[in-house]
């Protein structure tokens, strides 16, 4: 006979500590956050599309797309279409063993075209693993992003000509780099408008692009890094250094198994009034939006006002291809999101104002399944590194000790002519 | 100019002559500057350089590193000081995880030329988390250089060679040895200075070999003074760097000597003593007449200030183990 348990068995949603006569914590707001009844519990919401894809006016925002041309307006329909045909191309690769992992960026596309297009040229990015939409929209070979999930290299691109820092496995560990970067950029700054650097970086001062001020620093992560440490320390430090970085946040509501109540208690954004700074939080699946919101932050940090940003957004698919998202979360919840859609929804928008019709979208998906199918071919043709460069680049100024350690590796490892050639797909 | 400074006084000066040296040099830490470092080690650097470049930071030690990365990636030589060894670990991450790392993911595109002081070791009646050596943990990660300077004429160039290093760099600083002085060539250029990563005989002698770093350097050249009373002669090998280790002074010492003991304060279970042993052993086994003997700190935490002298290593402990060697 089982012992009855006299516990009541928690509910791992409760909050702790709420059971408790004297609590005193503050109400909990809707969770997860969810945009459409967003403007009922908290304004603070930006968004210019509705999920049908009517516009919104909005007299702070819409200044910053004033300038957007029709060609613009396409231009970012496309770069959704193609990053999510090439996310698609990837999963099949995948799963045809030609990938050892792939992270699916699907339902994520308009927060990450939105904020990478209001860059400039001369911004640095900081990504972590997710942003293949933003690599793509910062010029980054789609086969590169696609060696690193071969396991061909560890980080595929020059951070340097594109402004867009290698892939952050570790996640939150970019958001400090950000910050040190963004304290670099200030410094350059200051020097070179007081004629007293001799700095011989060329991105330090006025660049391309709209805006003016300096470059300015932009860092992405999820909502499961919110709670890392470095994250924290990062947004404290740009404040106190009042640094030209903009925290761009994500939130897909899932850190793997993990929904973003259990990341934090409170919406992420409203951390940044704590560190000084200001926090947006925006209708990540939409593509203006976030293009607006993006370009008023960066706007702000060029001229030493960093902000956190909180897209809410969906992450559609899997956490990455070794996931089975089945296991923790509810169907209906997908189809509750697929109603978001974001490249729908600017699909919509586009279609309404006259700008794209039936020929102009099938022409669109041809041009991305012709992207995805070449891609798919130089994926395949991707050679393995030599095993002779096992030993590269693990110090500028290379110790005796380890060309030893190669040395010795090569006189028992068979030279690359000898090596069996890869099965040929 | 030949001076007679501190230790710390030569870390001080160093750094003075790495920061005019380049402008892309910056010095960050918790108190390094108004106050000039707990130690005093940045002592007037703010008032010179000014607060672009000396810069005193929130307590984040992540922070601190992380920060440090990224003002690298944009092409500035960030020092950052860690205010004692025991506050490393929430550091920790990273500089395994990034620092060490970077360079080898970019496949050299990026370079991360950092320098993290550490003031290390005890033997200065502090409190917990004031005294340890952690040095081996950051020995064991491939892309971080490790080093340790012993003398105020190795401070004052080590720290240079250091700043000047494309690689990042791991600096750490015997603390109970900041006030020991000694002369310095303050205007000595660094090209004819010996390289950073090269050990180097501080005493000679044929009848043994002490092998240590750091604070434990100048207790083997006591040690040695005291045996040669014995009419027995320690040569004394201050390894300097770390990691890589350069052991050709080492192997060329036990080849004469035949016996080897290796000294210093961190603990003994997979230290820096054990690698050396096993590369002793490998490299010069039948030129050695007795096992590498090591003392070391016990494989214990750092305890309390009022038992520290009898967890570090002393003279008589060194000579015991001397002593022990000579009977096989």
């Amino acid at each position: 006979m089982s012992v009855p348990d006299t516990k009541p068995v928690p509910d791992p949603e409760s909050v702790p500590g709420s059971d408790r006569p004297n609590n005193i914590l503050p109400p909990v707001p809707p969770v997860p956050r969810d945009p459409d009844d967003a403007r009922d519990g908290d304004p603070g919401l930006v968004r210019l599309l509705t999920p049908d894809g009517k516009r919104l006016p909005d007299r702070t925002y819409d200044p910053y797309l004033s300038d957007l041309t029709d060609a613009d307006l396409y231009g970012l329909l496309r770069d959704m279409v193609i990053a999510r045909r090439l996310d698609e191309e990837a999963t099949a690769l995948q799963r045809q063993g030609e990938l050892g992992l792939w992270a699916s960026l699907r339902g994520q596309e308009a927060a990450q075209v939105g904020s990478a297009r209001a860059l400039r040229d001369d911004d640095m990015v900081f990504p972590s693993y997710r942003e293949h939409a933003a690599a793509w929209c910062r010029g980054v070979d789609p086969l590169d992003v696609l060696s690193l999930f071969r396991g061909v290299t560890h980080g595929g691109w020059d951070a340097d000509k594109h402004g867009f820092q290698c892939y952050a496995i570790v996640v939150g560990s970019q958001a400090l780099h950000a910050t040190g970067y963004a304290m670099g950029v200030s410094r350059d700054h200051a020097w070179s408008t007081a004629g007293t650097s001799t700095s011989t970086s060329t991105s330090n001062g006025q660049g391309r692009g709209r805006g003016r001020g300096m470059s300015a620093t932009l860092v992405y992560f999820g909502d499961g890094a919110s709670s890392q440490g470095d994250v924290n320390e990062a947004l404290n430090w740009a404040g106190v250094f009042e640094a030209p970085v903009v925290f761009f946040c994500q939130n897909n509501q899932w850190a793997i198994s993990e929904p973003a109540r259990r990341q934090s208690r409170a919406p992420i954004y409203q951390r940044a009034s704590g560190f000084g700074i200001r926090g947006v939080q925006v209708d990540g699946n939409d593509v203006l939006a976030t293009l607006a919101v993006t370009r008023w932050a960066l706007d702000s940090a060029r001229r030493g006002c960093p902000t956190l940003i909180e897209a809410v957004t969906y992450r559609m698919g899997a956490h990455t291809t070794a996931d089975d998202p089945s296991r923790y979360r509810h169907a209906e919840e997908l189809t509750q999101w697929g109603q978001r859609d974001p490249v729908q929804r600017m699909t919509a928008y586009l279609r309404d104002r006259g700008l794209l019709d039936d020929a102009a979208a099938a022409a669109l998906d041809a041009e991305a399944d012709t992207l995805a199918a070449t891609v798919r071919k130089r994926c395949l043709r991707l050679p393995d590194p030599s095993p002779h460069s096992l030993f590269d680049h693990v110090y500028v100024d290379e110790p005796e000790t380890l060309r030893a350690a190669r040395d010795a590796y090569l006189e028992i490892e068979p030279s690359p002519a000898t090596l069996e050639p890869r099965k040929a797909n | 100019m030949r001076s007679t400074l501190t230790l710390a006084k030569a870390l001080n000066t160093g750094l003075r002559t790495a920061m005019a040296a380049d402008d892309k040099v910056v010095v960050m830490g918790e108190d390094v500057g108004r106050l000039g470092g707990v130690f005093r080690i940045t002592e007037g650097l703010l008032a010179d350089f000014g607060e672009a470049r000396v810069i005193d930071t929130p307590l984040a030690e992540s922070a601190i590193i992380g920060t440090a990365i990224g003002m690298a990636m944009r092409g500035f030589r960030p020092v950052c000081e860690i205010q004692f060894d025991g506050f490393v670990y929430p550091a920790f991450d990273q500089i395994v995880t990034q620092l060490a790392k970077i360079h080898y993911r970019t496949r050299g595109r990026v370079r991360v030329p950092v320098t993290v002081r550490i003031p290390f070791g005890g033997g200065i009646g502090a409190v917990e988390h004031h005294s340890e050596s952690p040095e081996a943990y950051f020995c064991h990660t491939a892309g971080l250089k490790v080093v340790a300077c012993s003398s105020p004429t190795d401070a004052h160039t080590m720290i240079q060679q250091a700043v000047a290093a494309d690689d990042p760099v791991i600096f750490f600083e015997p603390k109970r040895r900041y006030w020991e002085k000694g002369d310095v060539e303050t205007d000595e250029p660094l090209a004819g200075a010996i390289p950073l990563h090269t050990s180097r005989v501080v005493r000679t002698g044929d009848d043994a070999t002490l092998v240590a770093y750091g604070p434990m350097v100048r207790t083997c050249l006591d040690a040695a003074t005291a045996m040669a009373d014995e009419g027995r002669e320690l040569e004394v090998i201050d390894l300097r760097t770390l990691s890589p280790l350069d052991l050709t002074p080492v192997l060329a010492s036990v080849r004469r000597t035949g016996r080897c003991v290796v000294v210093h304060e961190a603990p003994s279970n997979v230290s820096l003593s054990a690698e050396i042993a096993a590369r002793v052993s490998e490299a010069a086994f039948y030129s050695l007449e007795a096992p590498v003997l090591r003392v070391t700190g016990y494989d214990t935490p750092y305890p309390p200030a009022r038992l520290e002298e009898h967890y570090l290593p002393d003279v008589d402990r060194v000579l015991d183990a001397v002593d022990r060697s000579f009977q096989y």
